[in-house]
């Protein structure tokens, strides 16, 4: 409902019940919320929405007020009897007031494709999703024949959004050539690099864009059974994707017919177990087999030979979402946005040390500058940022002089670095660089799967030279065995984990040397 | 080597005969152990392998393979502190340093009394809100260290810990 006043007539009040909001007691929230109403007999209803993303203001409640919705924020329990004093009900002034969601600078000047409905609306809400051109694409795609469907998706320039920034549209023929039989849609959720929860986000605040994204792509290539890879860190979006999967299926989006068109297309969940390297494409899938996630050999491609043996799309929760739009608003629309060959739009997340973490979707081709400063305020701590991790646990660090380094995924291949999904993590001047070394070979020797030498023995040899480096020991002789032993498992592992684990450690050497050489021997 | 109770045989059998026709049935047999008994006991091992038809080498393979699966019974409240990249950013080792103190254990270890579980996790998604902590599935950001006792000295107050999964 988008009305000021439900039905019975009581004010609409907003709520996430998104994990983060949540962490930040957005559930203690709603029960001081309707207790005060209760105590003053007022009628409230609240709907129980995704984040927008402005995690600084979380909890952020949006009032639905006879001139639109008003946000508070950041509220806390304690803060709802002076709310109600103030008249919020009516969009009254109070020091937590932030006006309207949709007016905030922060908020007005991003490129919400993908995100569009996410914090609008109630996740749950077939009705909600449909009123906000939800199951627009999966319309048209039943409109359309495969090829012409695919194409569509090509000429978009969408990449994938999972780290390795294929073209979507090419996956998806060569699952469509495959002869007829069984094929699988499968769903990439396993978001485990630090910095990233868009994923997230999206699964908790627009569950069936993920669900309209991979039917369509159910429908294109013929495959019938979709799973969704879902981290086992993330019971709230478990929650949530299960409740939303009941929906579709009661409103026939899901199932033997989907919107009448005869086609069949089923999905559920899977839960992951707590192993970075299930992220991987081929991990996955043996993990989803119910087998230890061990990385296969390629070839053959997942899209030929992929799940229980069968050709199967291996696609990221955003790419699956981005699709909808691309489907329903055109080729032309989406690759209108974007940079060079970074097409539309990248909803980038920013953490760690930034004043105004949260979600940012923009076109590709802005500055990390920008961003870091105009969208996250700089650092949390008010000190310089230092240095920012880009893509994840093996994405590199990137010094402050090379923040005016444009976001697309061309220009960070320019400097060394990635996109991966994402995410960005902040660090002001306290970090101490060779630490942060320290821990990407920690991280690689506890989440290898043991596979291939250079990634499981490598990382832990690496560990032991980073630390003698901190104690001081010989760090000329060390940081050249470090530089080797990078170099060994860049070229000798099997798979990105143990391939990209030095990225981190390579660029913190070139960058931040003096971490390294300058210190004192303990 | 502890032998599962006649309880404990049956609650893994009926898993077993549920979940066996689905495809690649295994993680989902472990998951449901798991939630229903705290953790996954070496001891289901045989029941789970001839349930399904696989060799006890292979179930053993993947049940040490996950992180999440226990191999011990857990603490009434298991708390999981993010030791990530953005959390690190933002005091998440001092977190981790204080949990530790705070709970007198190591990481993977539980307190004497049983009470609590303190295990180590590798981000949570929470990340525009680091350092985060999960307590009995239960998500916490900008977790200070007061703020990590207030919700010890809460949990508490819980009365059990509901296991997490499907
Ligand atoms: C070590 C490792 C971890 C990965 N983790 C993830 C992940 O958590 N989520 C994801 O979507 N892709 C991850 N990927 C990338 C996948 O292998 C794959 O490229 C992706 O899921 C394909 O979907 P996309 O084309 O939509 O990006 C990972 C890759 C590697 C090497
Ligand atoms: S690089 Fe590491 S994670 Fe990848 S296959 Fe080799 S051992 Fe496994
Ligand atoms: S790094 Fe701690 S929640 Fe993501």
């Amino acid at each position: 409902m988008t009305a000021a006043q439900s039905r019975t007539g009581k004010t609409l009040l907003y709520v996430p019940a998104d994990a983060g909001a949540l962490s930040l007691g957005a559930e203690a929230l709603c029960r001081a919320i309707v207790s005060e109403a209760t105590r003053r007999e007022v009628d409230v209803q609240i709907v129980r929405n995704g984040s927008r993303g402005a995690y600084w203001l979380e909890p952020l409640v949006e009032v639905a007020t006879a001139a639109g919705r008003i946000a508070y924020g950041p509220v806390s329990a304690t803060d709802v009897p002076s709310l109600f004093d103030a008249g919020w009900l009516e969009g009254g002034a109070h020091r937590l007031r932030q006006g309207e969601p949709g007016s905030m600078p922060w908020f007005a000047s991003q490129q919400r494709l993908t995100f569009a409905r996410v914090g609008l609306i109630d996740p749950l809400s077939v009705t909600d999703y449909v009123n906000r051109d939800g199951y627009q694409g999966l319309r048209r795609a039943l409109s359309l024949s495969p090829q012409e469907l695919i194409e569509t998706v090509t000429r978009s320039g969408l990449r994938g959004r999972g780290g390795a920034a294929f073209p979507t549209g090419i996956k998806w023929r060569t699952v469509l050539e495959q002869p007829a039989g069984q094929k699988y849609v499968t769903c990439n959720a396993d978001e485990g690099d630090s910095g990233t929860f868009a994923d997230r986000m999206l699964m908790e605040g627009d569950p069936l864009s993920l669900i309209e994204g991979m039917t369509i792509a159910g429908i294109a290539t013929g495959a019938t059974q979709g799973y969704i890879y879902l981290r086992a860190e993330y019971p709230d979006a478990h929650r949530i994707l299960r409740q939303a999967i009941a929906r579709a299926y009661e409103a026939r989006y899901l199932g033997a017919d989907v919107m009448g068109s005869g086609k069949r297309f089923d999905l559920e969940v899977r839960l992951g177990a707590g192993a970075y390297i299930c992220g991987e494409e081929t991990s996955m899938l043996e993990s989803l087999e119910g087998r230890r996630g061990e990385v296969r050999v390629r070839p053959p491609l997942p899209a030929i030979k992929g799940l229980f043996g069968r050709p199967t799309i291996v696609n990221n929760v955003v790419t699956l979402a981005t699709v909808p739009v691309i489907v329903h608003q055109g080729a032309d629309f989406y690759a209108g946005y974007g940079a060079g060959k970074s097409r539309g739009t990248l909803p980038i997340q920013l953490a760690g040390n930034i004043k105004r973490g949260g979600l940012v979707e923009r076109a590709f081709g802005l500055s990390l500058r920008e961003l870091l400063y105009e969208y996250g305020g700089g650092s949390a701590s008010g000190r310089p940022i230092r240095a920012v991790q880009i893509g994840g646990p093996l994405g590199a660090y990137v010094p402050a002089s090379q923040f005016d380094t444009l976001i697309d995924y061309e220009a960070l291949a320019g400097i060394g670095a990635m996109l991966g999904h994402g995410g960005i993590v902040a660090f002001d001047d306290t970090v101490d660089m060779a630490r942060m070394a320290r821990y990407a070979m920690e991280f690689c020797a506890i989440e290898s799967c043991g596979k291939c030498t250079p990634c499981r023995i490598g990382s832990t040899r690496g560990v032991e030279i980073v630390e003698r480096i901190l104690a001081g020991e010989d760090p000329e002789r060390q940081v050249a065995k470090l530089e080797e032993l990078c170099e060994v498992m860049v070229q000798g592992s099997l798979c990105g984990l143990g391939g990209m684990a030095p990225f981190p450690v390579q660029s913190a050497l070139k960058h931040f040397r003096g971490d390294f050489l300058a210190r004192p021997r303990s | 080597m502890q032998t599962l109770s006649s309880e404990q045989r049956d609650v893994v059998s009926r898993i077993v005969a549920e979940l066996k026709d689905r495809p690649g049935p295994l993680l989902e047999v472990l998951h449901a152990i798991q939630a229903a008994l705290g953790y996954v006991p070496r001891e289901v091992i045989p029941l789970v392998a001839e349930g399904l038809n696989l060799s006890r080498a292979d179930v053993h393979g993947v049940v040490t393979f996950y992180h999440h699966f226990r191999d011990a019974e857990p603490g009434r409240h298991v708390v999981q502190v993010c030791r990530a990249e953005s959390c690190q950013a933002v005091g998440g080792e001092a977190l981790a340093d204080h949990a530790r103190k705070r709970l007198g254990v190591e990481f993977h270890e539980s307190t004497p009394d049983g009470r609590f579980s303190l295990e180590p996790v590798y981000c949570l998604g929470n990340c525009a809100c680091s350092p985060a902590v999960m307590i009995d599935g239960q998500l916490h950001g900008r977790v200070t260290p007061e703020r990590f006792d207030a919700l010890i000295a809460e949990s508490g107050h819980i009365p059990e810990h509901s296991p997490e999964g499907p």
